[in-house]
């Protein structure tokens, strides 16, 4: 205990988060082993997690770097698809179906970061407003240029724009069918895979934002002026904020189009990247845990709601402005303060010396 | 009529500049003259012989750096804005260890100046050289690497990070580790973060501050925002110390202090100082070159007392006087 004391601020949260997440997955293994939670509630365990990696990894870009990107969804739909093609060209190299699903979301991850650089480059010539736009656009460039991709696949990847007709594959079989998308698929994505794609995601996030690197991302966003007055290259760092995003956001999307049989790039769209969005928010910009709880909460809440019919989608707006409201309001904030100042007081009885004369012992 | 008005006068008007005298030249074009005879060409004799001169050198230095490269030397500077020249043909000069002093009225161009030199507006005329290379084309992080660090005249911090994190941002480009060796907590981290720690502490003890290292820098009482501000400005491995107003809304105590430490930092690190100052206790007391600017223009250089000597200066500041 004391040694958890004496580890700087920002280590003592990621170990807390890092600890949640890992009890949280032991409590739903449990559970589910025990046949205790329904069996929607089991068919949405891996859709959490990969909501949870998205929140994470916008977290970095509108939290950690400060910019509004509304095209989050995008990365993921790319991510998703090519995962997707990756797991089916690999099945006759690689039989091991987690082994396979490792690599697709590998390369999942890697083709999202492509998209990454490739949208960030004129995206991050703008700030703000104009950012949030361009994303946007960019979330529905992808998505409809999806919706446009036909993928065959007979010993050799044939790729069209057109239909089904101009791959001109000799038999084989259709990955991808336009506005159909993916169907077919083979269901690789289980809940520990999941699980241990947040860890990835937390721990890429977490080392990022404490590091050298990380320090710079949050400079910029604190002060850009001050930050390129220290020598900071701050296109540099916005678009590292920004690809390793996109590359995670990748990742998750391959865990989450192969949890189900079929899949069509029109679910991911505007609306997807709002929602990612508002895991973010509603957890806090920049407050990783906050991001991880909201996603888990917000993904459970409308098939809890089910019960109430049509209301469902009424009550869960209500319930998003009750908790923006609630957590902006500066009497609430300063309630929670204080009643947290008390218990961490009666804790530190004993060290009453020691919060005296240590600075940060708070 | 200005200081370097005065300078050029003398120089072209009549007599002798520097250690070329009229002697030297006549010299030089008679024995010219006699060597086209002997190789059988006449020189034409209505060409009129041009009479050399050193060019009105206005540039002041210590005398110590006398001999050093001038870590900052700008010619002819100006800039534009629309129809408006906001400093209009600056020549300054810094030399290697000098605490130099910008002072002027009120909307006089200092800060813009500033934003001059570190490439926050592109100069629309002249040259700036840093240790002599020319900065041409850079951009203001480049600048910054290059050896330029500033502070700002309203305090520029990077609030939501604690002090330390802000003194290891200055050290951003003093200590290296890639994005990947971060992600991964290769050794190189490790070995990077003891010397960020480290180094920050050490630059932080400057100023005493290495007590507040997990404050929030939002949080620092208005004078320590201040000083932190030169900590981090210290952190990148500047030749030279740009200060806006570094004593603005400090009281007399705090001011003293102050100009201790600017003497202290340019001694231990060997820099070079440049400040935009009001309070003139501060510029009188430590600034060993002074500019005076006034619309844009250069209306006078020199030592704290030819300064506070010089009408044009106090005309600019209290008015003309009858």
């Amino acid at each position: 205990m004391d040694r958890l004391k004496n580890l700087s601020k920002a280590s003592r949260d990621t170990l807390i988060t890092y600890a949640i997440v890992i009890v949280a997955f032991v409590i739903m293994q449990a559970l589910a082993s025990m046949h205790a939670i329904s069996s929607s509630m089991i068919g949405l365990l891996v859709p959490i997690t990969a909501y949870i990696c998205l929140s994470i990894s916008l977290n970095l870009v509108v939290g950690i770097s400060g910019e509004l990107s509304l095209g989050h969804a995008g990365f993921m739909s790319v991510g998703a698809f090519t995962g997707l093609v990756a797991a089916q060209v690999l099945a006759p190299a690689i039989t091991s179906g987690p082994v396979r699903l490792l690599v697709a979301m590998l390369i999942a991850g890697c083709f999202a970061a492509l998209a990454g650089v490739l949208v960030g480059i004129p995206v991050m010539r703008l700030q703000g407003d104009y950012l949030a736009i361009v994303t946007l656009a960019f979330g529905e460039i992808i998505k409809n240029l999806l919706n446009n991709l036909y993928v065959g696949y007979d010993g050799s990847l044939h790729f069209s724009m057109k239909d089904t007709a101009s791959l001109g594959m000799n038999g084989g079989k259709v990955l991808i069918n336009g506005p159909q998308g993916a169907v077919g698929i083979e269901k690789l994505s289980s809940f520990i895979a999941g699980f241990l794609l947040v860890l990835f995601t937390l721990f890429v996030v977490t080392n990022l934002v404490n590091s050298r690197s990380g320090r710079a991302i949050m400079a910029v966003r604190d002060n850009r002026i001050a930050a390129e007055s220290v020598g900071i290259d701050t296109t540099k760092y916005r678009l590292m904020a920004f690809v390793v995003a996109a590359a995670l956001a990748g990742m998750a999307g391959a865990l989450y189009a192969m949890n189900f049989s079929s899949i069509v790039p029109k679910k991911f769209d505007f609306n997807t990247s709002i929602l990612i969005l508002v895991f973010v928010v509603l957890g806090g910009m920049g407050n990783i845990r906050g991001g991880i709880i909201s996603a888990a909460l917000l993904t459970i809440l409308p098939e809890k709601l089910r019960f109430i019919g049509d209301f469902r989608m009424l009550i869960y707006a209500i319930v998003l402005i009750a908790v923006m409201l609630f957590s902006n309001n500066a009497q609430v904030r300063m309630a929670i303060d204080g009643l947290r100042g008390r218990l961490s007081r009666k804790d530190d009885d004993e060290a009453l010396g020691d919060a005296i004369e240590g600075g940060d012992a708070q | 009529m200005t200081r370097d008005e005065k300078t050029y006068k003398v120089q072209s008007g009549s007599a002798p500049v520097g250690g070329r005298t009229e002697g030297t030249y006549k010299a030089q074009s008679e024995r010219a003259a006699a060597a086209g005879v002997e190789q059988g060409r006449e020189t034409h004799p209505k060409r009129q012989r041009t009479k050399m001169v050193a060019p009105p050198n206005n540039y002041l230095v210590p005398e110590r750096d006398a001999l050093k490269t001038p870590v900052l030397e700008c010619r002819h500077l100006g800039i534009d804005f629309g129809g408006l020249k906001a400093v209009e043909d600056l020549n300054l000069m810094v030399g290697k260890t000098e605490i130099a002093g910008l002072i002027g009225p009120n909307g006089a161009g200092k800060t813009t100046v500033f934003n001059l030199l570190t490439k926050v507006y592109q100069p629309t005329r002249g040259t700036i050289l840093l240790d002599g290379v020319d900065t041409a084309g850079m951009d203001t992080a480049r600048v910054s690497r290059e050896g330029i660090a500033r502070t700002f005249q309203n305090i520029r911090l990077f609030d939501s990070l604690t002090v330390e994190d802000n003194v290891k941002i200055g050290l951003h480009n003093q200590v290296d580790c890639g994005m990947w060796s971060g992600i991964f907590r290769m050794p190189r981290y490790w070995l990077s973060e003891k010397e960020f720690h480290d180094r920050a502490l050490e630059l932080l003890d400057v100023f005493n501050m290495a007590d507040n290292a997990n404050d929030i820098a939002g949080s620092l009482p208005y004078g320590a925002q201040r000083r932190l501000e030169i900590v981090r400005a210290l952190a990148t491995g500047p030749k030279l110390l740009l200060l806006d107003e570094p004593a603005a809304g400090m009281n007399p105590v705090e001011t003293e202090e102050l100009m201790d430490n600017i003497v202290k930092i340019r001694d231990d690190f060997q820099i070079a100082v440049l400040l935009i100052e009001h309070d003139m206790d501060l510029v009188m007391g430590i600034c060993e070159g002074i500019v005076v600017l006034n619309f844009g223009k250069v209306i006078a250089k020199g030592t704290p007392e030819e300064i506070q000597a010089n009408p044009q200066v106090v005309e600019a500041y209290l008015g003309k006087q009858d």
